[in-house]
């Protein structure tokens, strides 16, 4: 008895020391390093972006943000974007759905083709793309046929997109797809519902909050991608200059105000997504634990 | 779950076909559907790969190792080297720490702190250089002070390791955390009642539980630290031989027209990602095979 009211004495003291937060030891140690690496890392660089960007005068900084270039920039990055996470979603439900439900030779080797994007640098990315479908490569050669020009043009930029985007809804459908009772599918057919009406009724309601997650993931990764497009696109002003660009070439000439406004207006944009992403996330856990 | 009948089997016999049962597609539907879907894949991320390596060896074999082996060549891929083994290991302590702090701990805040991990998820790449830029670089916030004091960060080594450590930042405490969570706190509260103090908790009981997770992590955290290109790029100040790791090394060489040579090079970064892919691939399944990480000997 008294051993073991002994052996437990460390335990109660650590408890007494740090009741509020956990018994384990270490609270201090790691909550202190955590916010310190995290603030000098990562908080501290962007506050100083937000900081540059106040000190740039009203006038200047409209200016820059609604300039006809930056403009045209971000409606080609924001449509580019969405045509590419639109697709991502469609044939993202259909690769999971097969990758989850069919059995099929190779399905391993296709399973694990969708990762590569994250895996792949995106510089690598770019050039094999345009190497693939400019209109003396493989694929473009086929296109440029029927006048479709992909590379080095806006069709370019979404497929650089695509491709960098191609994982999220894939990798976010896939787990709810496997946890979805059959028996609701059972039900569905017993009350007599024809496959195709289980699939769009059933089947579909439940996978659209992942693929939602997913699309909103994709597009938003497609908004900040640089490295692959800046290959495929030419990068000509007006036409196909996606904004991280812009903000590159304003760095390049030196003008400071003008890249820190447009990537203000960036920031901001990925952190309502951001936002958007979590209330997504947050609303299907609900739905999960119901 | 809750109110949900028990799981029981009908044995009302179905009076359909089995195809038209529930749960199984027509195989007209099933060879459509795995087609539009191996087909997608094979289009948009097969024949990319496939096509780096015809490019690559296009010139032959001699041509592609003469690129390989080219000074500046040889110079970009010691200082991607460099970069990951500086910022992976940065970002691995940090991982843990934070991991365990979020799994361990009830305290306010916590939401945000989890919140604020994943920012560098979505800021652009271009934009988490320029923020480097503009605190460090000439004309940014401490600009003057590091110019007074000769140290050379924006357009230096340092610069471009500053920003994969930026970029990579959550990979590995994303991946933990999860891990953490699930081997629970049995374990380190016995070792605690039994007078562990807490680094010996750390290494001889949470490490070896979560190291499959923590291992998971480094994967992905150092192919994108081997792998990052924008934000690398608007700091690094494009310096030939000194400040060029290799994603940035295959820009110049296709900007040149170098072809067989920017190929060639990213074959190399190529070959990173598949093997990282194997590796991804090996640690998921270890990870299924001990779900707990150790604790086998007993």
């Amino acid at each position: 008895m008294t051993v073991a009211a002994d052996a437990a004495a460390p335990a109660r003291a650590a408890a007494r020391r740090g009741r509020r937060f956990g018994i384990l030891p270490g609270f201090g140690l790691s909550l202190g390093y955590t916010v310190a690496y995290l603030s000098l890392i990562v908080l501290l660089p962007l506050c100083g972006l937000v900081v540059k960007s106040a000190s740039v005068g009203w006038h200047d900084f409209v200016s820059a943000v609604a300039s006809p270039r930056a403009l045209a920039a971000y409606r080609l990055t924001f449509t580019a974007a969405l045509v590419a996470g639109l697709a991502n979603a469609v044939f993202g439900i259909i690769v999971a759905w097969v990758l989850v439900r069919y059995k099929f030779p190779g399905r391993a080797l296709f399973d694990a083709l969708v990762d590569l994007p994250f895996a792949l640098p995106t510089a690598v990315a770019g050039i094999a793309l345009t190497a693939l479908y400019a209109d003396n490569g493989w694929v473009g050669k086929i296109l440029a046929r029927f006048d479709i020009h992909i590379a080095y043009s806006p069709a370019g930029v979404s497929l650089a997109m695509l491709f960098v985007g191609l994982p999220f809804v894939v990798r976010t459908v896939e787990p709810i797809l496997l946890d979805l009772d059959p028996q609701l599918e059972e039900a569905a057919a017993t009350l007599g519902a024809s496959r195709r009406q289980t699939m769009w009724r059933v089947i579909l309601p439940v996978l659209l909050p992942p693929a939602l997650t997913g699309f909103a993931l994709s597009f938003a990764r497609g908004l900040g991608e640089y490295g692959s497009i800046v290959f495929i696109s030419g990068n000509m002003p007006m036409r196909t200059e996606i904004v991280p660009l812009l903000i590159v070439t304003k760095l390049e000439q030196y003008d400071y105000a003008g890249a820190t406004s447009i990537a203000l207006v960036m920031l901001l944009a990925s952190f309502g997504l951001l936002l958007l992403i979590n209330v997504l996330q947050a609303a299907m856990t609900r739905k999960g634990k119901r | 779950m809750a109110g949900a009948a028990p799981r029981r089997r009908t044995v009302v016999r179905d009076p359909r076909p089995p195809l038209a049962r529930a749960g199984a597609d027509s195989l007209a539907t099933r060879v459509v559907l795995t087609t539009i879907a191996c087909g997608f894949l094979f289009l948009f991320v097969a024949l990319p790969i496939v096509s780096v390596f015809t490019e690559a060896f296009r010139g032959g074999v001699h041509a592609y190792f003469e690129a390989i082996l080219q000074p500046d060549s040889i110079a970009a891929l010691k200082l991607t080297l460099l970069t990951a083994a500086v910022s992976v290991p940065l970002n691995v302590v940090f991982g843990i720490a934070a991991a365990w702090l979020i799994a361990r701990y009830r305290f306010p805040g916590k939401n945000v702190l989890t919140t604020l991990i994943d920012l560098p998820f979505s800021v652009s790449p271009v934009i988490s250089g320029l923020v480097f830029v503009l605190l460090l670089g000439a004309r940014g916030l401490f600009g003057p002070w590091l110019e007074a004091h000769d140290i050379h960060i924006i357009f230096a080594v340092p610069g471009i390791i500053l920003a994969t450590t930026f970029i990579t930042f959550p990979f590995v405490a994303r991946e933990v955390l999860p891990v953490m969570q699930e081997v629970g706190t049995d374990e380190e509260e016995a070792a605690l009642t039994l007078g562990a103090s807490g680094w010996q908790i750390l290494f001889r009981v949470t490490l070896p539980k979560i190291r499959w997770g923590v291992l998971y992590g480094v994967v992905l955290c150092n192919a994108r630290a081997m792998g990052e290109f924008g934000a690398v790029s608007v700091v690094s100040g494009h310096i030939r031989g000194l400040t060029n790791t290799l994603p940035l090394h295959v820009e110049i060489l296709y900007n040149e027209y170098n072809m067989v040579g920017a190929f060639a090079v990213a074959s190399i970064l190529t070959v990173l990602a598949l093997a990282t892919l194997a590796a991804k691939k090996l640690v998921e399944a270890r990870q299924a095979s001990e779900p707990h990480g150790s604790a086998t000997h007993r």
